[in-house]
C-alpha cells in the first residue's frame, strides 16, 4: 500500500499556512462547488463518501450531520474538536500549523450543509503558536470573502470564533467540550440528549474533530468515490497515521484505511536501530496496546477492533524491548488519574486507587493479589461513568496485563523494577535515584 | 450584564486605567460568543495577562462584567490547569513526562532541570524567571522528548539542551522555539493572545518540521500521490455526488460484512493478513 498525500500535501510548500498558498493549490475549490449545491446533497455526499470521525470514535461523519433535527428557525451549530490531548495523538496540531484553511473550508463548508451561521473552533490552550496560525487563518478567509456576509455572492453568513481552552484533557470529550465553550468546568454531560439535539446553548449542534472537517473540501471538490477509492470497503478514505517513540522515523504518514504498521514501520526505517517491537499503541493511549502479533493487522476501524483495541486516532507509540510495560503503564495510570474530572465516582476515586496500586507494584512493593485488585478496578471503572474517560483508563490495565501478566509478577517478586530507565532515553543519562523505587533494591519505595 | 456603573461598584482593586482597559477588552471578548459567559475562558486568560495569575481581584472583575458569583468563577478557574493560583514565573517550562516523552528522556531532562533550577514541579525560581511544570501529552509526540516554554515548542530535548534553555531563560536572552515564533514572548504576553488578541506574530517560524514532513517526503521521492478525481464524469457543479453509484440500493457498499476479510476485499492482501 502507498501514501495518498492529501492533507499533507502542501505541507512542504513555503509558508505553507498562508490562504495563497492553500489556493494556489486548489484550495477552495471545494467551498465554491458546495456554494452551487443543496445542502441535503452535500450531507449526502459526505455520507456516501464513508467519511468517519477521525476523532477516536469512528462515527460516520454525514450521519452524525444528519441527525440534526430539522430547521426551526433558531441557531444550529458547528463546533470544531481541536482539543487534541490524547497521549500519543500529534496530528491535528501539525496539521493547523502548517495547513490550517484546510480546516476554515472544511468549517465553511460543514456549516453551509447543516445550516449555521456561527461555528467555533475549540483548540487547545496549550498550542500558542497554532492559536496564532487559526486567528490568523480566519482573519485571512474573512478577507478573501470565504467567512463573513453573503460569502461569495451565495447568500450565506458564517462568522468563526476560535476559542483557547485552558489545559484539560476531558474537553476532548464532546459534550465536556461544549460545557467549558459554555464557560463552565468542562465536565461531560449525560446522553442522550445528544449534541445533535441539544448541544451548544441547548442549540442543535455538530462536534467534529479537525481531520473530519479537514477531509471535508477534498470530498466535496473531487467527490464521494474518489474518497472511498481509498481504504477499505467499510473504512473508507484517507487518514493521517503519527508514528512515535523507539522508530527510525517518527512523523506524520498520511495513508489509506487499512495500512499495517508492517508497511509503515518500512517506510519509517524501522524500529530504533538494533532493538525490536515490544508493545505500541494503535491509536493512542486509551486504546488497548498490541505487540509484534500484531504487525499486520490492517489498521481500519473493524480490523483493528476485531483484533481486540480500537483504531482511535491512528497514535501509533512505539516501544522496544527496553521499556517496562509496568513503568508506561502506570504513567499512563498518573494521566488519567489527574485528568478524571471528578464527576463521576467510579472514574474518580477508581484512577485515584489505580495509581496507589501500580505505583507499588512498580516500587518495589507490590502485593500478591495486587494484579487481581486491579483487574477487579478495572472491573468496577469499566462503563460505569458517563464518558469514556474510565473506559480508556482500563484500558492499558487490562490489555498490558493480559499481555505482559509475568513483567507484572516479576515486579512483585523482585520487589522492584527489573529495567533500567535509561537504555529506552534517546540519550545517555545516569538515572537519579530520589525517586524511591525507580533503581532501589528489594523492599525499598512505597509511599 | 456589563454593567456600566462598574467602576463606582466594582469590588477590585484595579486603578482606573487598568480597570477601564480590562473592561474594554472583556466586553470584546463577550461580543465574540452568543451567550456572554462563554467568554469565561478568555477572560481569566486575559486577567492572567494583566496579573500574572488568576487574582483575587480577577476572578471579582470576571464575575462583574458577567454578572455571576466569585464563587462560579472560583470554580471554573480551578479546573483548568493553565490557570494559576499563584503568581507565575515569566516563563512556563514544561517538561512532557506522559510514557512516551518520558520513556525517550522526559524524566531525565525533568529530574536534570529540577536539579538545575532548585525547584520542583509547579515551583517558580526565586528570581522570578521559571516556573517549571510537569506536563502532559502536548501533541508532538513525533518530537520526543518535548519541551514547552510559553506553551512554545522546543522539540528533541536533551537535559543538556533543556538546562541550556533554562540558562538562556534566567539570563534573559531571547530563546527560539523549534517550531513556533521567532522568540518566546513573556507569560502575560502569551495570556493576552490566548485570550483571543494577535499579536501580529503568525507568520514567524516554520509550518512543519523534519517529522510532521516524513511521509511526505516519501511519497514524493517514490512518485506516490492520491488517486486522481474522476475528471470528466461528471460536469462540475450541476450533478452532486449523490448521483453516483456509491452506496446506492443493491450496490456492494449495501452488504452487511460478514467477517473481518470481507473488509479487505480488492485491498493489498498479505498471505496470513486475515489472521487476527
Amino acid at each position: 500500500m502507498t501514501l495518498t498525500p492529501v492533507l499533507t500535501d502542501t505541507w512542504d510548500k513555503a509558508r505553507s499556512w498562508r490562504l495563497a498558498t492553500y489556493e494556489r493549490a486548489g484550495g477552495y475549490a471545494g467551498l465554491k462547488k458546495a456554494l452551487t449545491m443543496d445542502p441535503a446533497d452535500l450531507v449526502q455526499t459526505v455520507k456516501d463518501s464513508g467519511l468517519r470521525g477521525r476523532g477516536g470514535a469512528g462515527f460516520p461523519t454525514g450521519m452524525k450531520w444528519g441527525f440534526l433535527p430539522p430547521p426551526d428557525g433558531g441557531p444550529r451549530y458547528l463546533v470544531v474538536n481541536a482539543d487534541e490531548s490524547e497521549p500519543g495523538t500529534c496530528k491535528d496540531i501539525p496539521l493547523m500549523l502548517a495547513s490550517p484553511q484546510h480546516l476554515i473550508e472544511g468549517v465553511a463548508i460543514t456549516s453551509y450543509a447543516i445550516g449555521c451561521d456561527h461555528a467555533f473552533i475549540y483548540v487547545r490552550g496549550e498550542v500558542l503558536h497554532v492559536y496564532r496560525r487559526l486567528l490568523n487563518a480566519v482573519e485571512e478567509a474573512y478577507k478573501a470573502g470565504y467567512l463573513g456576509k453573503n460569502i461569495q455572492g451565495s447568500g450565506f453568513d458564517l462568522d468563526v470564533t476560535v476559542h483557547a481552552g485552558a489545559g484539560a484533557y476531558i474537553c476532548g470529550e464532546e459534550t465536556a467540550l461544549l460545557d467549558s465553550l459554555e464557560g463552565l468546568r468542562g465536565q461531560p454531560r449525560l446522553k442522550p440528549p445528544f449534541p445533535a439535539v441539544a448541544g451548544l446553548y441547548a442549540r442543535p449542534t455538530v462536534v467534529n474533530n479537525v481531520e473530519s472537517i479537514a477531509s471535508v473540501p477534498g470530498i466535496v471538490a473531487k467527490g464521494a468515490d474518489w474518497f472511498s477509492s481509498m481504504g477499505t470497503e467499510k473504512s473508507q478514505g484517507h487518514g493521517l497515521f503519527s508514528l512515535s517513540g523507539h522508530v527510525t522515523r517518527p512523523g506524520q504518514y498520511e495513508a489509506p484505511l487499512g495500512i499495517t504498521l508492517r508497511e509503515l514501520l518500512d517506510m519509517a526505517g524501522g524500529v530504533r536501530a538494533g532493538h525490536e517491537l515490544k508493545f505500541w499503541t494503535p491509536g493512542g493511549s486509551s486504546t488497548p496496546i498490541f505487540t509484534q502479533d500484531h504487525l499486520d493487522t490492517p489498521l481500519d476501524y473493524e480490523s483493528v477492533g476485531a483484533a481486540g483495541s480500537m483504531l482511535g486516532t491512528r497514535a501509533l507509540q512505539i516501544f522496544d524491548e527496553t521499556v517496562c510495560v509496568v513503568r508506561a503503564t502506570t504513567r499512563w495510570t498518573d494521566f488519567y488519574a489527574h485528568e478524571s474530572c471528578g464527576k463521576c465516582t467510579p472514574c474518580r476515586e477508581g484512577t485515584y486507587w489505580l495509581k496507589q496500586v501500580l505505583h507499588r507494584i512498580e516500587d518495589g512493593a507490590g502485593q500478591e493479589g495486587d494484579l487481581e485488585l486491579l483487574l477487579d478496578l478495572c472491573d468496577n471503572i469499566l462503563g460505569r461513568a458517563f464518558c469514556a474517560l474510565g473506559d480508556g483508563a482500563v484500558s492499558p490495565i487490562t490489555s498490558s496485563i493480559q499481555l505482559f501478566r509475568e513483567e507484572y509478577q516479576a515486579h512483585i517478586d523482585g520487589h522492584g523494577c527489573p529495567f533500567d530507565p535509561s537504555a529506552s532515553a534517546l540519550f545517555p543519562y545516569t538515572p537519579k535515584t530520589r525517586t524511591p523505587g525507580a533503581l532501589a533494591g528489594a523492599g525499598a519505595g512505597g509511599h | 450584564m456589563t454593567a456600566e456603573p462598574l467602576e463606582t461598584t466594582t469590588k477590585t482593586r484595579y486603578d482606573a486605567d487598568t480597570l477601564a482597559a480590562l473592561t474594554a477588552d472583556a466586553t470584546a471578548i463577550m461580543e465574540r460568543y452568543p451567550d456572554p459567559r462563554s467568554g469565561l475562558l478568555p477572560m481569566l486568560h486575559l486577567v492572567q495577562s494583566v496579573d500574572g495569575y488568576v487574582s483575587r481581584d480577577g476572578i471579582l472583575f470576571c464575575a462583574e462584567m458577567l454578572g455571576i458569583t466569585a464563587a462560579e468563577v472560583s470554580a471554573v478557574a480551578t479546573f483548568y490547569t493553565q490557570y494559576k493560583r499563584h503568581p507565575n514565573g515569566t516563563y512556563t517550562v514544561g517538561v512532557c513526562t506522559n510514557t512516551l516523552c518520558a520513556v525517550m528522556g522526559g524524566d531525565a531532562i525533568f529530574d536534570e532541570l529540577s536539579d538545575h533550577l532548585g525547584v520542583g514541579h509547579d515551583e517558580t525560581t526565586p528570581d522570578g524567571a521559571i516556573t517549571l511544570e510537569r506536563v502532559e501529552c502536548n501533541a508532538a509526540c513525533d518530537y520526543a522528548p518535548v519541551v514547552m516554554v510559553n506553551w512554545e515548542f522546543f522539540d528533541n530535548q536533551t537535559p543538556e539542551t533543556a538546562t541550556a534553555l533554562a540558562d538562556k531563560l534566567i539570563l534573559g536572552e531571547d530563546v527560539v522555539p523549534t517550531r513556533g515564533a521567532a522568540s518566546v514572548c513573556s507569560f502575560k504576553q502569551m495570556s493576552r493572545v490566548l485570550a483571543g488578541f494577535p499579536d501580529g506574530r503568525a507568520d514567524e517560524g516554520v509550518g512543519a518540521g523534519e517529522p510532521t514532513l516524513a511521509g511526505l517526503k516519501i511519497a514524493r521521492e517514490r512518485g506516490w500521490t492520491a488517486p486522481d478525481a474522476d475528471t470528466g464524469s461528471e460536469p462540475e457543479g450541476t450533478a452532486p455526488s449523490s448521483t453516483q453509484p456509491v452506496g446506492k440500493p443493491g450496490s456492494s457498499a449495501e452488504r452487511k460484512p460478514a467477517t473481518p476479510s470481507d473488509t479487505e476485499v480488492g485491498k493489498d492482501k498479505k498471505p496470513g493478513e486475515d489472521a487476527k
